[in-house]
């Protein structure tokens, strides 16, 4: 009998040319929180979807307490007692909580057993759950629980966890690790996949990390420090993005006063009451977790809503509560959205097509007489793939075959391109490679020492703390007032993440 | 064994080209088949069906006379699908075209100089974009699906024509057929060569020129192309999708609404009850075969008015039925979606050993 | 017989064609597929049951003929929208495009022959019983198919596990393909399922309701059936009540004409469709209740990634 619960030997996985994995090899044991460190693309999701059974190797092999297994399916993997929750949940909104679970339990047939189970096992656990509620109507965190939920009814003896404290507050996140050492603690393997390192420092035993698809390091990390991981990661020291100048503030270039607007959809979030100013020369970063009405507010500001806004935006000094996007832009104001591909890009357009969307109102000879100069669409296409290191196989691709990280340089790009003096930013770095964010990061940095208004909305506190000079905390829908960056600490946000500012929340407990 | 479609980089340029083309060699293919199945000489059959209608003269020129409204409504139905705004009623769109094109001639026998003929093509296309405006309104303010309404307006559009042509606007001296008066002068449209070919052609030629620039150069078409790949793109460009969706069933119900009067005040001369052999639905057909683009639209246009053509001729000389023309159409547009599968994805062929997993690439 | 016990069986005559093709694509919808080829692979369906019937003297395999027919049709279907990942609403277009033509090609040489009639039950005594015994117990045996069949996509889609897998499929084929579900193998079975039901309603048309060929003789059956699931907002019951209160409707025109009112004909005969925009307009105004009821994936292709 191995001492090992699951061990990938010289796995390698190849898609045509590329190699996602090269003969990696990681061992598990009962009872371990193991860390899985690497950048986007080094190869940690190929790598777990083959113990999963969602890939199969081309290469090498998986063996469970020391035999060698063939994982046909994810089936197959539960079977096996191998649970996984994913960075990207795999949940039904309009199903409840326990059908969701019952889908990822070959032989639940009684539901009304399994309800009653879904309600001890989460209470069990710390992570409490009512199995008849919609999942569209539940928050982010209380979706993870359904999926750790589902894991733990199969009573598996690995757990991978793809990412998961990404989309928790603070305060979320210390939960879950008391559950997980508690699962560790009763002899289940976790398998932890993440970069955020203080979190990996605090919960992991062991660590593997993975390179362009190659093991670099395997290591303690309570024996590392957060730096000597990110070099381990990186290859590299990770170049700081430079501190900025104190500088004197402008004018206020957006203002949003008591702003509102109904949630679109019945699954979405209403915004309530908001109010901001933002300066010429500073960058105020909104944090929240994902789903607490971000996007409605990135709809608000750009204008691509704009029925039932209520309230006032002010943007270069001119009401813009009924002004569209086109006429946003015309002030001045330049906006990223968080989807790249389908929003802030045309996945089946050449980049220089790309260019027209978000330009032709505003650049000078874009549209002459309704006819588009595509010359000068493609000038513009080369000139920021040149300045924001936009790598493409060849001119004009098409925005689809791009990278993550390439195609969010270029789409920050073609509106940097245009020295906007207000930036509007959802998720700037989200699911681009360490580089990529650095170079992202700074221009955004510089392009507020130029004395434009930068407003970023952002999941990732790293990122809020590396270059905000003030935060202000999104949560249902309510915004709280902002505060310098010095003032706050991660505590402080994880509460205002939590709802601690919400006037809701208040009527809600006196009523 | 079994299929699995791969995910290509980029769209496939070479296939774009390539697609259409193999699907009418499939269409011929799969012909071939039928024949011999129906006890033919299918290379006889063939000849007789796709290749004899170009090879005289005044085949040429009823081939003209087909092709014209199928290329008029096809152009506005390939924007409007490239915008993703479904109008599926084009037949009835020419229907009302027809009947409001019809009224001057009807009941102002007596006008007969030049300006009868554009007011009858203008009122055409007026009534084409007023019952095409009816899914557009249901669409913009109720968010009620084009699809189904625009088509469930095509019977009641045959219904309400029908009404017209056996009531108010019936001939008197007609002896009780349904149809209306014959029209005269310049309630006719002016011809060209050996009598039938007519003024539609030349409208359909403008409106694919148009068109053509209107998608490709300007910031219209950019906007359809926008607005129909990405909506969300669409609206953060600044673009509204409810004007889209005015714009697109306005144009295509007014093209369509224009090809039925031509029908009307060109071959018939006057209005019946079988105003057209279902152009507006053929028409679909043509705008997918044309790629969707208004130059495509032409080809296109042209090939779909040979299956009619060529339906006509297997019934005379072959004695099998010209239905068999619908059942090539609708197995040219199966072979044609089918094909452009290739545009994205590569197709692969994978014997299976286990149902799931062992696909790796 | 009374005029009432006569419009009521009118009625369920009318609704039953509707009924049947409706609850065949409301689980090809739940599923998350949009095949607008109803109309299609209704219409071959009526002819194959017809040419079938018309040729074997049985009416029984005229309605085997029928289905297999559908099935064939909805296979295509699936074949492109599915193994091939074609547009769903083109598609759905050329089944309907195709299946108009190739059931005129079929049926020509069958124009204006007499059919076979698909008997109706004639239980002694009970059929004898006055009013209710025609109406509840002499019906032929697709109109208890039909309401089998309702009770049957209801039970399943709501209590069964794969009822619960089709919605899972539909409501999200990421999440489905990524728990281990083969989404394809889900839609192709449910598209079958729909072309079965497409063809049985084919069958009840030439085989039941005017036991004839007559071409397009679906005239729009197939569209309003696809109206009917959106306003049953995808919930198998109110197929029930709204196939129902379409055939209501097209009766209504019907005697209306009969009686012979000053209005013409057609105004009366374009009622249906009238009534179906008014219905899918006041179903499309109350945003909520569709949005949540609508598949999510609906018409969304899937390619699985490996």
């Amino acid at each position: 009998m191995s001492d090992f619960l699951l061990e990938a030997v010289h796995i390698t996985k190849t898609f045509g040319e590329f190699a996602a994995n090269d003969d990696v090899t990681l061992r598990l044991k009962p009872g371990e929180i193991h860390a899985l460190l690497g950048e986007n693309g080094a190869g940690k999701s190929t790598l777990v979807k083959m113990m999963y059974g969602a890939l199969q190797p081309s290469d090498g092999e998986l063996r469970w307490r020391g035999k060698p297994v063939r994982i046909a399916n994810p089936a197959a993997a539960r079977a096996l007692g191998v649970g996984m929750v994913f960075q990207h949940f795999s949940l039904f909104e309009a199903l409840t909580v326990a059908e969701n679970v019952a889908l990822a339990l070959p032989d639940a047939t009684d539901m009304a057993a399994l309800a009653t189970r879904i309600e001890q096992v989460s209470r069990g656990y710390g992570l409490p759950l009512q199995p008849h509620a919609l999942v569209a109507d539940l928050s982010v965190g209380q979706r993870q629980r359904i999926e750790i939920v589902r894991c733990l009814l199969q009573e598996p003896s690995l757990l991978i966890m793809d990412e998961p404290t990404a989309v928790l507050t603070p305060q979320e996140a210390d939960q879950l690790f008391v559950t997980l050492r508690r699962l560790a603690a009763e002899g289940c393997a976790i398998l932890y996949i993440s970069h955020r390192l203080e979190e990996v420092k605090a919960l992991c035993q062991a660590a593997t990390v993975l390179r362009r698809g190659k093991v670099v390091a395997v290591v303690d990390p309570r024996r590392e420090t957060a730096a000597s991981l990110a070099r381990h990661m990186v290859g590299v020291d990770v170049a700081d993005v430079s501190t900025r100048m104190v500088q004197a503030l402008g004018e206020a270039i957006l203002t949003l006063d008591h702003v509102s607007l109904p949630a679109d959809g019945p699954f979405g979030t209403a915004l309530r009451d908001v109010s901001l100013e933002v300066a010429g020369g500073e960058i105020v970063a909104i944090a929240g977790v994902a789903g607490n009405g971000q996007s409605e507010l990135f709809d608000a500001v750009s204008g691509e809503r704009l029925e039932g806004v209520g309230g006032s935006i002010t943007i270069a000094g001119h009401g813009c509560a009924a002004r569209g996007i086109k006429a946003r832009r015309a002030l001045g104001a330049a906006f990223v959205p968080e989807e790249r591909l389908g929003h802030g890009a045309v996945p089946d357009f050449p980049l220089s097509h790309n260019v027209i969307l978000t330009r032709f109102a505003v650049d000078d000879g874009m549209v002459q007489r309704g006819l588009v100069n595509l010359g000068l669409a493609g000038d513009v296409a080369g000139r920021v793939a040149g300045a924001f290191d936009v790598r493409t196989a060849h001119s004009d691709p098409e925005a689809r075959s791009l990278s993550g990280g390439n195609l969010q340089k270029f789409v920050i790009g073609r509106e940097l391109d245009r020295r906007p003096r207000l930036l509007v930013v959802n998720q700037p770095t989200w699911g681009v490679d360490a580089g990529a964010a650095a170079v992202i990061r700074q221009a955004l940095i510089d392009l507020a020492r130029s004395g434009s208004a930068v407003l970023v909305i952002s999941q990732d506190l790293d990122e809020i703390f590396a270059i905000a000079d003030r935060i202000a905390v999104i949560s249902r829908g309510e915004l709280s007032d902002s505060r310098p960056t010095g003032d706050l600490d991660r505590e402080a946000i994880g509460l205002l993440m939590a709802g601690a500012h919400e006037r809701g929340a208040s009527e809600r407990a006196a009523s | 064994m079994r299929l699995v479609l791969e995910r290509r980089a980029e769209r496939s340029r070479l296939m774009t080209w390539l697609s259409p083309v193999l699907a009418v060699a499939l269409t011929l293919l799969a012909g071939a088949v039928i024949f011999s199945l129906m006890g033919l000489d299918p290379a006889h059959a063939l000849y007789v069906y796709f290749l004899e209608p170009v090879l005289w003269w005044w085949s040429l020129e009823e081939l003209v006379v087909k092709a014209a409204p199928l290329v008029l409504i096809g152009v506005g139905l390939a924007v409007c699908f490239r915008a993703n705004v479904w109008n599926i009623g084009a037949e009835g769109q020419l229907t009302m075209g027809a009947l409001f094109g019809s009224a001057l001639p009807i009941l102002w026998h007596e006008f007969q100089s030049f300006p009868v003929m554009v007011l009858m093509l203008m009122m055409g296309a007026l009534g084409g974009a007023l019952y095409a405006a009816i899914p557009a309104y249901l669409r913009t303010r109720f968010g009620t699906n084009e699809i189904l309404t625009s088509l469930m307006l095509v019977y009641v559009a045959q219904l309400i024509a029908d009404w017209f042509i056996r009531g108010p606007w019936r001939d008197p001296q007609g002896f009780n057929f349904p149809k209306s008066v014959q029209f005269e002068g310049w309630q006719l449209l002016p011809t060209f060569g050996d009598g039938r070919m007519h003024l539609g052609a030349g409208l359909a030629l403008v409106a694919v020129v148009v068109l053509y620039v209107l998608m490709s150069r300007t910031l219209k078409g950019f906007e359809v192309r926008v607005v129909g790949t990405a909506p969300r793109a669409g609206t953060f460009a600044g673009f509204s999708s409810k004007r889209m969706v005015w714009f697109c069933l306005l144009l295509s119900g007014g093209l369509a609404g224009l090809a039925g009067i031509c029908e009307v005040a060109g071959p018939s001369g006057h209005l019946q009850p079988a105003i057209s052999p279902g152009y507006g639905f053929t028409a679909i057909i043509v705008a997918f075969l044309g790629r969707l683009n208004p130059a495509g639209v032409l080809v296109a246009g042209v090939m779909l008015g040979i299956s009619y053509l060529g339906g006509e001729a297997a019934q005379i000389d072959l004695g099998i039925s010209d239905k068999t023309a619908q059942v090539f159409q609708g197995i040219l547009l199966f072979f044609i979606l089918a094909c452009d599968t290739l545009i994205l994805y590569r197709i692969r062929l994978l014997r299976s050993q286990t149902a799931y997993g062992d696909a790796g690439r | 017989m009374t005029g009432l016990e006569a419009v009521i069986l009118t009625i369920i005559t009318a609704s039953t064609p509707l009924l049947l093709a409706a609850i065949g694509e409301l689980v090809v919808e739940r599923s998350g597929v949009l095949n607008l080829g109803v109309e299609g692979m209704m219409v071959v369906g009526a002819v194959c049951g017809f040419v079938a019937a018309y040729t074997t003297g049985s009416a029984a395999l005229g309605v085997l003929a029928a289905v297999l027919a559908g099935m064939a049709m909805s296979l295509l279907f699936g074949f492109l929208t599915q193994t091939l990942a074609t547009n769903q609403v083109a598609s759905g277009l050329a089944l309907t495009l195709l299946g108009l033509g190739l059931s005129g090609l079929i049926g020509e040489s069958f124009t204006g022959l007499p059919g076979v009639t698909l008997q109706p039950f004639d239980i002694p005594v009970l059929t004898d019983i006055p009013f209710f015994g025609p109406i509840l117990f002499g019906q032929d045996v697709l109109v208890y198919t039909s309401f089998l069949l309702v009770f049957a996509v209801s039970y399943v889609m709501t209590r069964t596990r794969i009822g619960l897998v089709i919605r899972a499929v539909g409501d999200n084929h990421d999440s489905a393909h990524a728990l281990g579900y083969n989404v394809l193998a889900v839609r192709y079975g449910c598209i079958l399922f729909g072309g079965a039901c497409a063809g049985l309603a084919g069958a009840y048309l030439s085989l039941s309701y005017t036991p004839q060929w007559v071409e397009n003789m679906t005239s729009g059956r197939g569209w309003i059936a696809l109206a009917l699931v959106v306003f049953a907002t995808w919930i198998a019951r109110r197929v029930l009540v709204g196939a129902y209160l379409f055939g209501t409707v097209w009766i209504m025109g019907l005697y209306a004409q009969g009686l012979g009112i000053g209005i013409p004909s057609q105004v009366l005969s374009s009622f249906p469709y009238l009534i179906t925009i008014l219905v899918l307009v006041l179903i499309s105004r109350n945003r909520t209740l569709t949005k949540i009821n609508t598949p999510a994936c609906i018409g969304r292709t899937f390619v699985p990634d490996r």
